[in-house]
């Protein structure tokens, strides 16, 4: 069968620790970077790139940062869309002060500026826990957005804090076209989603469900609670710094701090819930979800005979009803989100034909 | 110095404002350990109910008594398909269920009644009089006197009558209190209806102020800072935190405003927040917790 893992036996450490046990997994991910490098950019339309891929993968990416931080550390966090406003900034300011530097090595200083700012506001953690944590991530929420609104030289001047997108050109190619912003935007997801699945697979990531699982038993078993933590913020804060540089340079083109707003956390935070905390693949399901909902929405809409009663108003109200009530229905029936029904579907196809 | 006092008198009444909404927030807490983070939308909800109906020609005691029946369902629907699947999740999985709970109701209340922001006269005329050389907003005695005697009425209430002293059994022990033949659900009913009740006499005083228009949902996000300095358990805590909040905020508005750039009011109360959160993670009068090893 094509499932079948009979017979794929690891005989060494070594094998047992590659990061695609088995062959099936590894060629399947082989296609779908396939799929998304090559075949993608050959057959997608503009629209494709600019409504709906880029900010699949931007969120995606978001979705990472703070299911680090919520899903693996157990640190609930409703400041996310802050230290995307960071890393934005900073991409922004780096680009403009400092004339040389690669585009890239903005987008990572963007992301080590916001991972300061989020070790920042993790300090607290050290003395609280559990939901008396979003005081602080709410704090850095405010703060910062106040922060970027009221200092224009933040924004190089401009009195409402809006920045604008620098010419994408990396080494001598110009990625300012929708294919090449989506290029860009996938190998850096794409690059951070490998990192991260390494991490949380090694020593760091193993603390980290730790300290989430039961922290008093983990201080016992002489994991250092407080690093534990920060690093959790610090790597959660640097990957949430990198989606929002390219939320705003490779999706937006010209953002203002009130894009990085309270909604945006909740936002963030939904896409975990939907797609699965402690989880990879959740990120992209969620997502996907949440980009693909309200298209889809607005489609069934205008499916519809015209009728008077349904404005563009109310279909946003309706959006707002059903995603609530999804989150309600996800933590009570599925709290472990889309990515478990994909895990169920798989054990089941393992064992197809029989039932268990 | 009269300006000091002017300023602190005015935030200690903006405070009162906000006390109103957490001791909605505390009710709940209270009773069934959950931090409803849709307090703020409940309070909008109610407030657009009792407008819209209003705007109908209905008198004000029947809008009243509607809104109130109104809020009482939203308990059960509350009750029946929130709070009894999820019975016994850690504090977290329900705070993220309010928090998806807050988008029903704001989307609910805005595609029953429009977005529209709506006036709401009390029948309170809003001069300043001068006591003292100070200046008062009479609008803003009255919502401390509304305070005053919602607590007075809610500590009559949990204490003297046979409900009341579920309640309270239930805020205790729970386990305990299913023994001795309390009904949990009933219990989280009348929680829920009354934190419903204090939401609706929130949302007029609150609608009335500003008019009753989405930005209503927001105030949760300034209740919450009154909860950690007052305490998540104490409606007394709830008092006490938000004259804190209020008098803070508008001093710090006024004096450090001026220094930083002003529109610190965002974001000020939460730094407050965290600073009473390091030195008394508990509040000023909430249980203390005791964690054991």
């Amino acid at each position: 069968m094509l499932f079948t893992e009979a017979g794929q036996l690891a005989t060494s450490y070594k094998a047992e620790q590659k990061l695609f046990r088995l062959r099936q997994d590894y060629v399947a991910f082989g296609i779908l970077l396939f799929l998304a490098f090559v075949a993608l950019p050959y057959w997608g339309s503009d629209y494709w790139f600019n409504a709906i891929l880029i900010p699949f993968l931007v969120l995606s990416l978001a979705g990472l940062g703070l299911n680090l931080l919520t899903g693996y550390a157990g640190q609930l966090s409703l400041g996310s869309a802050a230290f995307m406003a960071v890393g934005a900034f900073a991409t922004y300011n780096l680009e403009l002060r400092i004339p040389d530097l690669p585009l890239l090595f903005s987008i990572l200083g963007g992301g080590l500026f916001a991972a300061a700012s989020s070790v920042i506001f993790g300090l607290p953690s050290a003395r609280i826990k559990g939901f008396y944590l979003i005081v602080s991530t709410l704090a850095a929420q405010f703060f910062i957005q106040w922060l970027f609104t009221k200092f224009s030289w933040f924004s190089n001047g401009s009195t409402s804090g809006v920045i604008t997108a620098p010419p994408l050109v990396m080494a001598g190619y110009d990625f300012s076209t929708p294919v090449g912003r989506y290029l860009l935007t996938l190998s850096i997801v794409a690059s951070l989603f490998l990192i991260a699945r390494n991490l949380v697979r090694s020593e760091l990531g193993r603390h980290w469900m730790a300290v989430r699982d039961r922290d008093t038993a983990a201080a016992v078993m002489g994991i250092p609670i407080l690093k534990t933590k920060l690093l959790a913020f610090g790597m959660s804060g640097f990957i949430l710094g990198i989606a929002g540089a390219l939320w705003a340079f490779t999706y937006l083109g010209t953002v203002e701090p009130h894009g990085f707003d309270l909604t945006r956390s909740f936002q963030i935070l939904f896409i975990i819930i939907i797609g699965g905390m402690g989880s990879l693949l959740g990120n992209f399901l969620g997502a996907a979800f949440i980009v693909l909902l309200p298209i889809l929405l607005s489609q069934l809409i205008g499916l519809l005979p015209a009728n008077h009663w349904v404005d563009i108003g109310q279909l946003e109200n309706a959006q707002k009803i059903i995603f609530g009530g999804l989150i309600i229905f996800f933590l009570i029936k599925e709290p472990d989100g889309l990515a478990r029904l994909w895990q169920r579907c798989r054990e089941r196809a393992r064992i197809w034909p029989l039932r268990y | 110095m009269n300006f000091f006092f002017e300023v602190l008198v005015g935030g200690l009444l903006a405070g009162v404002m906000y006390s109103l909404v957490a001791i909605g927030f505390v009710l709940i807490y209270k009773a069934s350990g959950v931090f409803n983070f849709a307090q703020g939308a409940m309070v909008l909800f109610a407030a657009l109910t009792f407008v819209s109906l209003l705007e109908r020609g209905v008198p004000f005691w029947l809008c009243f008594l509607m809104t109130l029946a109104v809020m009482i369902v939203l308990a059960l629907g509350i009750e029946r398909w929130v709070l009894a699947p999820l019975a016994n999740r850690s504090p977290i999985t329900l705070f993220m269920a309010t928090l998806g709970l807050s988008y029903v109701i704001e989307g609910l209340a805005q595609l029953l009644w429009g977005a529209q922001v709506h006036g709401l006269e009390l029948g309170i005329k809003d001069e300043p009089f001068i006591i003292g050389g100070i200046f008062l907003s009479q609008f803003d005695l009255f919502a401390a006197g509304i305070a005053l005697s919602l607590v007075i009425i809610l500590s009559i209430f949990f204490n003297k009558t046979q409900i009341g002293l579920s309640l309270r059994a239930v805020a205790d022990d729970t386990l305990a209190a299913l023994a001795v033949g309390i009904r949990l659900p009933k219990v989280w009913v009348i929680v829920w209806s009354v934190a419903g009740f204090v939401g609706l006499v929130a949302g007029l005083l609150w609608g009335a102020r500003v008019g009753v228009q989405f930005s209503l949902s927001l105030i949760v996000l300034k209740a919450l800072p009154v909860l950690i300095i007052g305490g998540f358990t104490s409606i007394e805590g709830a008092i006490v935190g938000g004259l804190i909040v209020g008098a803070s905020e508008k001093l710090a508005e006024v004096y450090l405003g001026s220094v930083i750039g002003g529109g610190i009011e965002n974001w000020f109360p939460y730094v407050l927040a965290l600073g009473f959160l390091l030195i008394r993670p508990a509040g000023l009068f909430g249980e203390q917790a005791i964690e054991r090893v």
